[in-house]
């Protein structure tokens, strides 16, 4: 207990205070430097920094714009291909397969998310960009051209390239994460379910109901990382700074822009706006990977309550 | 009364080890049986023949005739989803799912599709909780979550929902482990009340609620079953020395 025990007791417990302290000393100062270097841009433009769409380096006039919508949707086109997919092997790995294929199975998926990201931008940048330029691009044009969403230029580098290559590396997080919280849903639901009739997929539903909130939870954690991924989408999104409501034109994102520009950005007021996108960015995956937590650690919560109940 | 149920030469394995050994009885319908015996005797797993609960099991295995109505369950066309609608189970644990009230007994009804429009639904749930002692207490509030009920209410929620399905037999594998004596003794009351309709086999490891609500006992042993007669010469002069000392206290 606190104040308790030996001096070596005390000592033993001071330095563990400071030890688990340097994390929040970090948050803190990452924070104050952001804000401290960010102070130019935010005296000049205010809250227009956030809604205006011009980006002028050159002539001194920034608005992040186009980036928070790159960022945006981007990351939203990566959750919903895939959310899909990660709960479709989630429910494989826990409700459908035997041991034997789900352990070795569930391994592989997350040995996926070691992968480096600037190995995915290698792939995305051979593989993925032609594959959109050459078919899924044509055949989306062929078809449903008439859609502002289809039209465009074709290069293969744009928002649904960034989007894909996304939704690849955040589908092990997910399906990591669903995952979990269907295995500690209890037995006994689904033996509820089964006794009364219930086919395999309707057992399913029951599950899923009881890990709903964990499963939200999952898809906002996909989305906090999506929402700060750099190295992959910078090299396959065709960073250029415009809002079109094509899928195949070029976009940015705000992890991109400070990727690509930090180094020439010898401006004061330059480096004032990107490290206040920066700041943008950091308060929105904060936010968003707090919300996951909670819901996450509410689904554990809850099961606990139903199978004490 | 005819038999619901026979059981004959059924032996159980899971992967390598046998759990059931030639066990061979006859469940009468319209009665309530009590399966008793030690821990790990293989009741539950008996139980759960019935219903072919075991099937979710990997390696489970079954050999010998489990007759319901004069149809082997075990044969390979038998539809599990009609079988377990008409085999219904209440299990150790409440185990209500994160639903309303209404929608807990509403589940099975849904998903069989037995109803016609939401007014024959509502009164189907009705019905169940009525059946079920706990229409009085619940029905002002059938909306909120079922996780606000009691023990014992969630448990006799639990019945509720098993009887929507209309089901010709109940299992019940300790429905009152979990509950404190007033609760226990309305699941009993209710017990005897339903087998006026219903086939009931219940488990259950308290030799006084065994002797209280069943016509019939079992006494099972180490995957054998060493006894079954009616209840009241089981506890009064049973057959076998085994039996006397269990039920006596010598051991178990």
């Amino acid at each position: 207990m606190a104040g308790t025990g030996t001096f070596a007791d005390r000592v033993f417990r001071s330095v563990l205070i400071v030890l688990s302290s340097t994390v929040i000393l970090i948050v803190v100062s990452m924070v104050a430097m952001m804000v401290w270097t960010s102070l130019p841009t935010i005296r000049m433009f205010g809250l227009e920094f956030l809604y205006s769409g011009e980006w002028q380096p050159a002539s001194n006039v920034f608005g992040a714009l186009p980036f928070i919508y790159g960022t945006i949707v981007s990351s939203l086109i990566a959750i919903l291909i895939a959310v899909p997919i990660s709960l479709g092997i989630a429910i494989f790995l826990v409700e459908q397969a035997p041991k034997s294929i789900s352990s070795p199975a569930a391994f592989l998926v997350e040995l996926l998310a070691a992968i480096p990201s600037v190995v995915y931008g290698l792939w995305g940048i051979f593989v993925l960009a032609p594959f959109i330029r050459n078919y899924l691009g044509p055949f989306f044009q062929d078809y449903f051209g008439w859609l502002p969403l289809f039209q465009g230029r074709l290069t293969g580098f744009g928002m649904l390239t960034g989007g894909i290559i996304m939704a690849i590396m955040v589908t092990p997080i997910i399906t990591a994460v669903v995952r979990d919280v269907l295995e500690v849903v209890p037995n006994t639901q689904r033996d509820a379910a089964l006794a009364l009739g219930a086919t395999k997929w309707e057992t399913t539903l029951i599950v899923l109901q009881n890990a709903s909130s964990g499963i939200a939870g999952a898809v906002v954690l996909g989305l906090g990382r999506a929402l700060g991924e750099t190295m992959a989408v910078t090299m396959v999104i065709g960073n250029s700074p415009q809002i079109t409501a094509s899928l195949f034109e070029p976009a940015y994102t705000i992890a991109s822009v400070l990727a690509a520009n930090f180094g020439e950005a010898s401006d004061r007021l330059y480096l004032s706006a990107l490290v206040e996108m920066g700041l943008v960015l950091f308060l929105v995956t904060f936010v968003v990977n707090a919300l996951a937590k909670v819901l996450v650690l509410g689904v554990a919560k809850g099961t606990n309550a139903a199978s004490k109940a | 009364m005819g038999d619901k149920i026979s059981i004959k030469n059924l032996n159980f394995y899971y992967g390598k080890n046998q759990a059931l050994y030639d066990i061979s009885m006859k469940i009468p319908e319209r009665e309530v049986m009590a399966f008793v015996g030690p821990s790990g005797c293989g009741k539950s797993t008996f139980l759960r023949v019935f219903n072919r609960m075991n099937d979710t099991i990997p390696y489970a295995r079954v050999e010998g005739e489990v007759k319901i109505d004069g149809k082997n369950i075990y044969k390979t066309k038998t539809d599990v989803v009609a079988l377990r609608r008409k085999v219904g189970m209440v299990f150790q644990k409440s185990n209500p799912f994160p639903k309303s009230i209404f929608e807990n007994v509403a589940y099975g009804i849904r998903i069989n599709k037995m109803h016609s429009g939401k007014k024959d639904l509502a009164d189907r749930v009705e019905k169940a909780l009525r059946d079920a002692a706990l229409w009085d207490e619940v029905s002002d509030r059938l909306n909120t979550s079922a996780f606000g009920l009691s023990g014992g209410q969630q448990q006799r929620l639990c019945i509720a929902r098993a009887l929507a399905v209309q089901p010709e037999v109940i299992l019940m594998d300790e429905p009152a482990s979990a509950l404190d004596p007033i609760a226990t003794q309305k699941i009993e009351e209710l017990v005897v009340e339903l087998k006026k309709k219903y086939t009931i086999v219940i488990v259950t490891h308290n030799m006084q609620q065994a002797a209280r609500i069943s016509d019939k006992t079992a006494f099972f042993m180490l995957g054998k079953l060493i006894e079954v007669n009616p209840t009241e010469k089981m506890f009064t002069n049973p057959d076998d020395e085994l039996t006397e000392d269990y039920i006596t206290g010598r051991f178990g």
